[in-house]
């Protein structure tokens, strides 16, 4: 569905991303992980297009997605940290997205504006949400489209417990659907409940790719935790 | 594209700094006009504070408030919509509301009280001028990432073409008295966006006498309609150039 080429980024002198290439497939939960400034979200942003690799493309369903927009149609996105106009209300917010990706044709899938209870803050100003609504509102808004893509970050990070389990059905029910998700998390325990394949980075570069089940039966541990700690501690540390 | 602008705008509107410009600017314009008998008097006290604090208030807002908008233009720049497209939007958006609040607060009161061709001139001139500020500071914010440089350098331009620049400009005509100037003068005058809608209000108020040489060749090209359409020419290219540029540089920004 989603293929990186070699791509390779560098912020002045220092190497971001370097010659990553991925396989990323409908149906499969891919859990993006790595220490912090490892490269996953510059990875994240350079699917979606506001980071530009320097060399090597990205391509979506086999189009590359240089100078192009229309593709991101079929990608919902929920940024790390949600900022909003502090004016506009959560309704206004929603107007202008559905306004934004106007379809006729399309079903819009409120699942989680049900769940989180959002109707009832319809008329808030988005300056005044505390972090874990803003995180909700980005949630709904990612799923709103029915998107065949869903990339995540940090998804569950500043919600409380019930939200959080709300949020994991939801990714658990979309993934069932056959779409592509993709998601960073630091709680393991979170990505070992939704994720089939981890993508470790470190350092700009993919340490390695592989379905949890392989990497459980190589390490012979049960939890994702202990099986990325163990992993970590033989990976050579660059910096 | 305006799918955006609407929302930008409608967010600005209710922004409480953008009522206080209004009302500030609302209070300046009738104070001067109810102080002064002369409504051409009312008219030049208005010219010069509004070229000192429409550009500057233009300037600043339009820069903080792109910052602040960075994580929301992230959040479009990762929907179905070309970088272009959400740039411009915020552009419209701010624009247009610091424009209304210039209309508003300056436009209403010199329609009402002052009257007249210059006033009108006045009006175009400033908002113009807020429409080419907003460009210049569009500008500032895509050059840098750091939003305290982003602000510094919006000063910067504000500094330069409020002060500094004339300073130039006199130093200048001093050093070349012996030459014939007044050529050059127009031309320098076309470099700043605030000496051009300045000179555009004077001209119209037929008090050029006070400007000595120099003053006679501005009135000679500045108070025909020629001139007037060609000043305004370039206080409009004052807008879409920088906006062009920022536009291009943002279209290949990393985010």
């Amino acid at each position: 569905m989603i293929r990186a080429e070699a791509i390779s980024k560098s912020f002045g002198k220092l190497n971001v991303l370097r010659e990553i290439s991925v396989q990323l497939e409908a149906g499969r939960v891919v859990a993006v992980i790595g220490p912090n400034g490892s490269g996953k979200t510059t990875f994240i942003k350079t699917l979606l297009g506001m980071v530009v690799p320097d060399r090597g493309r990205v391509l979506f369903t086999n189009q590359a997605i240089t100078k192009q927009h229309t593709y991101r149609s079929q990608i919902g996105y929920m940024p790390q940290i949600g900022h909003y106009p502090a004016n506009l209300k959560i309704k206004q917010l929603f107007e202008m997205m559905i306004d934004i990706r106007n379809d006729a044709t399309m079903q819009l899938d409120e699942d989680l504006v049900a769940a989180f209870q959002l109707k009832a803050l319809f008329e808030k100003p988005l300056g005044t949400l505390s972090g874990g609504t803003k995180q909700k509102v980005s949630a709904a808004l990612a799923f709103l489209f029915n998107p065949s893509v869903l990339i995540l970050d940090e998804p569950t990070a500043g919600l409380d417990p019930l939200s959080s389990e709300v949020l994991k059905d939801k990714i658990q029910k979309e993934s069932q659907k056959g779409k592509l998700i993709l998601i960073t998390s630091h709680v393991m325990s979170d990505l070992d409940e939704l994720a089939t394949d981890v993508l470790y980075l470190q350092d700009g570069s993919v340490q390695f790719y592989k379905t949890i089940a392989e990497l459980k039966l190589e390490t012979g541990e049960s939890k994702l935790g202990r099986v990325i700690a163990q992993l970590m501690s033989k990976i050579p540390q660059m910096s | 594209m305006n799918k955006i602008t609407k929302y930008v705008l409608y967010d600005i509107i209710r922004n409480r700094f953008v009522m206080g410009y209004t009302l500030l600017l609302l209070a300046i314009s009738m104070s001067f006009f109810s102080f002064e008998s002369d409504p051409n008097k009312g008219l030049l006290s208005l010219l010069n504070i509004i070229l000192m604090v429409v550009p500057l208030v233009s300037i600043i807002f339009s820069t903080i408030h792109f910052y602040n908008s960075y994580e929301f233009i992230e959040l479009m720049s990762a929907q179905p919509l070309s970088r272009k497209a959400i740039f411009l939007s915020e552009y419209m958006g701010v624009a247009t509301s610091l424009s209304l609040a210039f209309l508003v607060g300056v436009g209403l009161p010199t329609l009402a009280f002052g009257g007249g061709e210059s006033s009108l001139i006045l009006i175009m001139s400033g908002f113009l001028l807020t429409l080419s500020f907003v460009s210049l500071a569009f500008l500032a914010s895509v050059i840098t990432r750091d939003k305290a440089k982003g602000i510094g350098l919006a000063l910067v331009i504000w500094f330069y073409f409020s002060l500094v620049y004339d300073g130039l400009v006199l130093s200048i005509l001093f050093s070349f008295n012996d030459y014939p100037l007044e050529k050059a003068m127009l031309v320098l005058t076309a470099l700043n966006p605030t000496d051009l809608a300045r000179i555009m209000v004077l001209m119209k108020m037929d008090i050029s006498a006070l400007m000595g040489f120099t003053g006679a060749v501005f009135q000679d090209f500045f108070s025909t309609n020629y001139g007037l359409l060609v000043a305004m020419f370039i206080l409009m290219s004052w807008v879409v150039l920088p906006i062009t540029i920022a536009c291009r540089i943002f279209q290949r920004k990393d985010l």
